[in-house]
């Protein structure tokens, strides 16, 4: 066996302190910057801690890639959705003219939305690319209102930090940070492909964030509520997917 | 019987190693390389033992790091790989898509049309965790693995073929029988490949694959033709990184699995031992 010389022990052990000193710095400077994410303790919330990190110091301002009308895929893949249940067949046989969309929270004037005066706002259009964790994938037109604009008629209040939405298909609930939540991309959508959003992509609204994965834009969203603090949200992971084993930042 | 010996001694002389092991038993330690971490001159990193490192401390951390990030990397991709055992070429692609090819498996997900009867349990959850864990794990190694190598000469001197490993002598056989520790030009050059090609590029098709990486930077997704075409690149590289790991493994069988593990454990490939 090999005996370590003085020289190499002393540079090992410098390297040793240097390196946890450094990572307790870098640890301290990301809890102060809002960048460790809700689900970065455990096993995995170096991985993840990293990954979120890094885009946020990166690619915070970035815009999700948008294509041609000749990209379109033809017919786009609905994926499986859980049984809507007799309350939602009545609000659909009644054209959504029910449906609300209710923003309270952190807000300076909590309300409550239909569907037609969401259709009313001004509307944002964009053709762009939405993959599922699954690894499948459509390109979609999609049109709706941007969420920053529906945040600022009813005025978040400075500490705002995260978007919870909720889908009126119980148990579906997620989160998104004040970067995506407040990015121009980030829609509350209610058309699709030049019509109305299908119930089978999520319609009468679903939250699109096309700068992460399809189970971020959740279907069917029925109420959104501003938040500086995920923990008093379920089990305050921060959302359903951190509850069911996966990634609560799907920008990956 | 006289097979498996004349492979032993073939795959010695194919093998990297430090150590020759002569017929008549005696211990040949030339080493005129640089071994230490710093890449100075082993003598003065080992004064005592007499031999020098196989490997240097560098290496054998770091391959060892990336040897537990692949196969964490590998189970865990393998199985996100059944989610959706089908592959596509450009932008975008799902069942309603030709496939560019298929693998005949079933799959964790019921809308996905593989002819088997059942579905698999969803593992996808932590299999993603796991996956980009390792990923920054390998990454973050094969950085300083990387830099290391450039700054110290270790590619240059180890893995670079020289001049006279090009010449008439033939890819299987070392430049310089004398030198009986180094590669051969083909393992040189499958471990430059394996460095500087495959392993920047699952890398690169991995990111392209991010939504998030993809807003970012969009013509390092549009270069690989789109991002269903990233995750296809993707597989087929994953497969050759494979291979090269099964080959890998099975040449250090061939030479000695307990020597040459030592070796990359220790430096030490227990050549007293062998050579006893």
């Amino acid at each position: 066996m090999s005996k370590l010389s003085r020289r190499q022990l002393i540079t090992a052990g410098l390297a040793t302190a240097a390196g946890a000193s450094g990572l307790a710095a870098a640890a301290g400077l990301a809890r102060r910057y809002g960048l460790i994410p809700p689900d970065g303790g455990g096993l995995y919330g170096p991985g993840e801690t990293l990954t979120y990190a890094a885009q946020r110091v990166l690619t915070r301002h970035s815009m999700a890639r948008e294509f041609a009308p000749g990209q379109i895929s033809k017919p786009p893949f609905a994926n499986e959705i859980a049984p809507l249940g007799d309350a939602f067949k009545r609000l659909e046989a009644g054209g959504f003219a029910g449906w609300r969309l209710a923003v309270d929270g952190m807000v300076a004037r909590p309300a409550s939305f239909r569907v037609d005066e969401l259709k009313s706002f001004p509307r944002s259009s964009q053709i762009t690319h939405l993959a599922c964790e699954e690894g499948w994938s459509y390109i979609a037109e999609w049109s709706g209102v941007p969420l920053s604009h529906v945040l600022s008629l009813v005025g978040t209040l400075p500490q705002a930090r995260y978007v919870v939405y909720r889908s009126f298909q119980p148990d579906w609930w997620e989160s998104i940070d004040m970067a995506d939540a407040l990015h121009p991309q980030t829609l509350i959508a209610h058309g699709m492909n030049g019509g109305e959003l299908p119930v089978a992509f999520g319609g009468p609204l679903r939250l699109r964030v096309p700068r992460q994965l399809g189970y971020k834009n959740v279907k069917f969203i029925t109420r959104l509520t501003v938040t500086d603090d995920l923990k008093q949200f379920g089990k305050g992971l921060g959302s359903a997917s951190p509850e069911a084993g996966y990634a609560w930042y799907a920008g990956i | 019987m006289k097979d498996v010996r004349g492979a032993r001694a073939a795959s010695r002389t194919i093998y990297l190693s430090r150590f020759t092991v002569r017929r008549g038993g005696s211990i040949d330690t030339i080493s005129p390389m640089a071994d230490s971490v710093w890449g100075q001159p082993a003598a003065s990193a080992v004064p005592r033992t007499g031999a020098p490192a196989r490997h240097p401390a560098l290496v054998r951390v770091t391959h060892w790091i990336t040897a537990a990030a692949f196969l964490a990397l590998l189970v865990s991709g393998l199985e996100l790989v059944v989610s959706h055992p089908r592959f596509y070429w450009g932008e975008a692609g799902n069942v309603h898509t030709p496939p560019l090819f298929r693998i005949p498996i079933p799959s964790s997900r019921a809308t996905v049309p593989t002819g088997y009867g059942y579905v698999l349990p969803d593992q996808n959850g932590w299999s993603r965790y796991l996956h980009f864990q390792s990923a920054w794990v390998a990454v973050l190694t094969g950085l300083l693995y990387a830099s290391w190598g450039l700054f110290s000469g270790h590619f240059r001197r180890s893995l670079v073929p020289g001049r006279a490993d090009l010449a008439r002598r033939g890819f299987w056989r070392r430049a310089r029988e004398k030198d009986p520790w180094s590669y051969n030009p083909v393992q040189r050059l499958s471990y430059l490949a394996v460095v500087f090609v495959l392993f920047p590029l699952i890398v690169w098709t991995g990111l392209a694959m991010s939504p998030a990486i993809a807003a970012a930077a969009p013509s390092a997704v549009a270069i690989l033709g789109g991002q269903q075409s990233a995750r296809t690149i993707h597989f087929i590289v994953t497969i050759l990184l494979t291979l090269f790991f099964v080959v890998h493994v099975v040449m250090v069988w061939l030479a000695g699995f307990r020597s040459r593990v030592r070796g990359m454990i220790t430096g030490r490939p227990g050549a007293r031992r062998e050579g006893a």
